[in-house]
């Protein structure tokens, strides 16, 4: 564990001198201002036009279910695209400046490597939501919405994040060219988060691709609710991502 | 001499092409040993293997009685690697890089500090201490990627190229410091460079197209092809140009079975290569033999087999074993070994 710390702290040093972490903070917070601005501004219009009709239509607006659950669903989105430009550098940049050499000839395993990184490009992302909190911060202010499901919001998000630098990670590992791991990263994505309307045509391959679908296991967090299977989907996906990015590491031993 | 580096039959392959085959030596504790050879020959290989960046695809590699494969790790604590391409990054101040690669190789915490500031005084970067490695120089770079392999006080130092891109001054002192390091440690480098194996190293180990040419030490390696290849005296005359009088002259000496004249040099003389039986004593009789034929007489020195020679011998005696004319540059020959 030690080793892999010492990894991660080189990692996010790294990562603070260089403009990505800085360029990747400033387009998450201007995006996720925009939504929330957005989503807030819908969410006072209705509440206004409620009043207007003196509560005929019967239902009342709710901070959690009315605003702040699809608040946490787009950034689930925002996170999606925006991820494969944290992991991409991970390993690429050390194998195209040959420092993959001091890492792999010195006394740590190739799971350490893989963990170290991951560990580091998890606290940027952790970092990144923090953010997040200004905003979510100022409806606690003005309002007095329940904390438990935003916590179990937030959780599903960190759950999300880490499957993705998981994956990125893995393609990072394939290349020493970082566009291409963020591009492959992208793809891989893509592909993840559209099964989910291929799913939605039913069917046995249907349920799979559902299931499959990394944004669809992010709906039950976002709305404040906790499954087994949603936790078991992001961390055994993380985990199969990791372990085929070890793998990854250690095949360059081979090829050199 | 107990040996700390043991290689055994290693081979290597990549795909199809066999970058090293059958190659075993051993490397003494306290020795400096030259890894020489043409570029491609392999010698990067051997090197990763040694330092369990890659594993041999046949044979093994014990240092300090440990095989690589079964204890990577131990055996990676006892190795500073310098590739060559120094492994640095450019974002890092350099004492902060010596930091994490101490951590890196797993030096007590306590320990860091002291190990960090040693390795600065070793390799003189005083000055560049708190610098970026990005804007530091070629030299003082190579010098942050040696510090960076000795900062653990690793047994075994393997340095791929190490002065490599560095300019004379620089060589000079780094060679410096590569001695003081003999003795208590173990030093494994590679070069192309044949003059640095000579002032570095106390042994050659002589590689070219993946298979191990001869080993020994460098006096011992010049003395066996001077014996082999120069049983006649060798010896170089300078004279005026258009010497074919002084040629002529040469050839009518009792002993001298061969003249040859070399190319012009700048200052407008011309070096004439002769060969001739006999001991020192005809040198006498070759200068009477110029002089007297109306010749200007420049020079006169023994020629005698250089380590050039040797490692041209022995890296061309393969080309021609071979019949492919670039085979120094392209490594890996297809043919398997047994």
């Amino acid at each position: 564990m030690r080793n892999a710390l010492t990894i991660a702290r080189r990692e996010i040093g790294a990562a603070l001198a260089s403009p990505v972490a800085y360029v990747l903070f400033g387009a998450f917070a201007f995006l996720y201002g925009y939504f929330f601005a957005d989503y807030l501004q819908s969410f006072v219009e209705a509440g206004m036009r409620m009043s207007q009709m003196g509560g005929f239509s019967g239902g009342t607006l709710n901070v959690n279910t009315d605003l702040l659950r699809w608040l946490m669903a787009s950034t689930a989105i925002l996170v999606l695209f925006l991820l494969p430009l944290l992991s991409m550098r991970t390993v690429s940049e050390e194998i195209r400046s040959g420092t993959m050499e001091l890492l792999l000839t010195a006394p740590i395993t190739d799971g350490q490597i893989v963990v170290g990184k991951f560990l580091a490009a998890f606290a940027l992302y952790a970092g990144m939501l923090a953010l997040t909190g200004l905003h979510v911060g100022v409806l606690f202010w003005f309002s007095r919405p329940e904390i438990a499901p935003v916590l179990a919001a937030y959780l599903g998000l960190l759950l999300l994040g880490a499957g993705l630098l998981a994956l990125g990670l893995f393609f990072s590992s394939l290349t020493r060219n970082q566009i291409v791991a963020g591009l492959l990263t992208f793809g891989a994505v893509l592909v993840l988060w559209l099964v989910e309307f291929a799913g939605a045509r039913g069917g046995d391959l249907g349920r799979v691709l559902a299931y499959l679908s990394v944004t669809g296991h992010m709906e039950g967090f976002a709305r404040g609710v906790i499954t087994t299977r949603d936790l078991v989907f992001y961390l055994s996906f993380a985990a199969f991502w990791l372990y085929l990015a070890r793998e990854s590491v250690r095949s360059r031993r081979w090829r050199g | 001499m107990e040996p700390l580096v043991l290689v055994e039959r290693v081979a290597k392959r990549y795909g199809r092409t066999l970058a090293v085959a059958d190659l075993s030596f051993g490397v003494a504790k306290g020795e400096v040993l030259g890894f020489l050879g043409p570029n491609g020959a392999g010698k990067t290989t051997t090197m990763r293997v040694i330092t369990g960046f890659m594993p041999p695809s046949e044979g093994r590699v014990l240092v300090g009685g440990l095989d690589i494969a079964e204890a990577p790790l131990e055996v990676r604590r006892r190795i500073g690697y310098l590739p060559e391409n120094p492994p640095l990054y450019p974002e890092m101040e350099v004492t902060a890089f010596l930091d994490f690669a101490a951590r890196l190789r797993g030096v007590p915490k306590t320990r860091i500090r002291p190990a960090v500031e040693r390795a600065i005084e070793r390799c003189a970067l005083g000055e560049a201490r708190e610098r970026i490695i990005g804007k530091l120089s070629r030299g003082y770079r190579q010098r942050v990627g040696l510090a960076q392999a000795l900062v653990h006080e690793p047994e075994l130092l393997v340095l791929d190229e190490p002065t490599a891109g560095l300019d004379p001054k620089q060589i000079h002192e780094t060679r410096k410091l590569i001695r003081t390091l003999a003795g208590e440690r173990t030093v494994v480098l590679s070069t192309h460079i044949l003059p640095e194996v000579a002032v570095t190293c106390d042994r050659v180990v002589i590689i070219a197209g993946g298979r191990l040419r001869a080993e020994d030490t460098p006096e011992r390696l010049v003395a066996r092809l001077g014996a082999a290849e120069r049983g006649r005296g060798a010896w170089e005359i300078e004279t005026a140009p258009a010497a074919e009088a002084a040629e002529a002259a040469l050839r009518a000496v009792p002993g001298v079975a061969r003249v040859e004249a070399g190319p012009e040099t700048a200052e407008r003389t011309l070096v004439l290569q002769v060969e001739a039986a006999g001991d020192r004593a005809i040198a006498t009789g070759l200068a009477r033999a110029l002089l007297e034929a109306g010749c200007p007489l420049y020079g006169l020195r023994r020629g005698g087999a250089s380590l050039e020679d040797v490692f041209l011998a022995l890296t061309t005696e393969e080309t021609e074993a071979n019949g492919t004319g670039d085979r120094t540059e392209t490594p890996g020959p297809p043919e398997e070994h047994p």
